[in-house]
């Protein structure tokens, strides 16, 4: 869990007070935008049957949502109000078409798996959620940290929801193939090599995979709906 | 015959919702009254039959290249603007659905006032920007892209209108607290998926 520890080394930064430290950190449990806020379903899981690409994604929506808050929060004074959801939309697909050719020039073949998904950032409830939400009324600095922290919260979400997913479906992790690592596949307890888990690579895997997820988490952090 | 197989095969098997992750997030938001979902899946059938097509004439006449040699003459034979492709898209999306709630406001004011934030919010339901992406993906013509965006929203409507009756029932079952609300949902999505994979046996 990569992203808990960048959060917590900002802390000792000067720049962060105790509460610019909750604008990254409530986001990663609390107030997490995949299991509490539902947002950003779509491609938390249709990205997520190998880790290699969920990744790349993960990145590419921390770099949204990121920049897209400190855009937004820049010029939010000058946004007309009845029209700031196209305003929006306009700098997100612009950051979005950005990502999307710097993944086809320098990641071909990730983008090639990530196919349409790469643009569908546009329209992940969480950037467009944060914009509304957050950035239209708060200062730059503290938006691009409200960015950084949803990003990252949804990226340890779908990071797991991917190991899981490429673990259990192709017994591998990152393309290394575990199971047959261990010996399973040689000498193990079936002498065959670990086969294909369609249940998990096909998207109810996925599914199922999220609602445990979700049912772990609140039953640790005690949300409750209803 | 054709145009049917693609219409059924964008139905069910490749269902935006249980196949492609699509539209997500208004599925699990809208999908706790019968009457809200089919109010919503029609808005987002008729969107789709709507900028799917659009896209499609964007994409061949403007966007494509060498496309722009046809109107502004030879010199252009070599501009590729596909970059520009997500931007146009959606604004061609966030004008149509404009259109429609406006229309909504119009005919009906009492759905207009229970699907309330998710109506101008279809403008990112990633099923809208999904289908016209896969639409330009798949190389369909005209015709086929109208069938294409009809049908994949008749696929999204049929899964939420589905999810919100069996959440209508979900009411009087007792459910672990921490899986109440979005959990449970996420697993019976996942049930209604693989009841739904059944279809992948046909062969059209």
């Amino acid at each position: 869990m990569a992203e808990t520890t960048v959060a917590k080394v900002k802390p000792a930064e000067t720049l962060l007070s105790k509460r610019r430290k909750a604008l990254v950190t409530d986001p990663l449990n609390s107030d997490n935008p995949v299991t509490v806020q539902v947002l950003g379903i779509c491609s938390a899981l249709a990205v997520t049957v190998k880790l290699e690409p969920t990744l790349v994604m993960a990145i590419a929506v921390v770099v949204v949502v990121a920049l897209s808050n400190l855009s937004i929060s820049l010029i939010r004074n000058l946004i007309p109000n009845r029209i700031r959801i196209i305003v929006q939309l306009a700098v997100v697909a612009t950051l979005v078409a950005v990502v999307d050719q710097v993944l086809k020039a320098y990641f071909y073949d990730v983008s090639k798996l990530l196919s349409v998904f790469v643009g569908l950032i546009i329209t992940n409830c969480i950037v467009m959620g944060r914009l509304e939400a957050y950035a239209m009324g708060n200062k730059p600095y503290d938006s691009v940290l409200d960015g950084l922290g949803n990003g990252l919260g949804y990226s340890w979400i779908i990071l797991t929801i991917a190991f899981f997913r490429e673990l259990f479906g192709s017994g591998a992790v990152f393309g290394f193939k575990v199971f047959e690592a261990i010996g399973i596949s040689e000498t193990g307890w079936t002498g065959a090599a670990f086969p294909t888990n369609g249940l998990m690579t096909s998207p109810v895997g996925a599914f199922l995979i999220l609602g445990i997820i979700i049912w772990v988490q609140r039953h640790f952090n005690k949300y409750h709906e209803h | 015959m054709d145009l049917i197989n693609l219409g059924v095969k964008s139905i069910f098997i490749e269902n935006m919702v249980f196949a492609y992750f699509l539209g997500m997030c208004s599925y699990l938001a809208v999908s706790k009254k019968v009457s809200t979902a089919m109010g919503l899946g029609l808005a987002v059938t008729f969107v789709l039959g709507i900028t799917v097509p659009l896209c499609y004439l964007l994409q061949t006449y403007i966007l494509s290249e060498g496309a722009l040699a046809g109107i502004l003459g030879d010199s252009f034979k070599t501009v590729d603007l596909g970059f520009l492709q997500f931007i146009l898209f959606i604004a061609i999306i966030a004008a149509t659905v404009q259109l429609v709630e406006m229309i909504v406001e119009k005919a009906s004011p009492a759905l207009y006032g229970s699907l309330g934030i998710f109506l101008p919010l279809i403008a990112v339901n990633c099923a809208i920007l999904g289908a016209c992406l896969f639409m330009v993906q798949k190389e369909y013509d005209l015709v086929q892209s109208t069938v294409y965006g009809i049908s994949s929203g008749i696929g999204w409507w049929l899964a939420i209108v589905a999810l919100a009756a069996i959440r209508e029932r979900l009411k009087y079952s007792n459910v672990p607290a921490p899986l109440r609300g979005l959990g449970i949902t996420m697993i019976l999505t996942g049930l209604m998926g693989i009841a739904f994979m059944s279809f992948m046996g046909i062969t059209l």
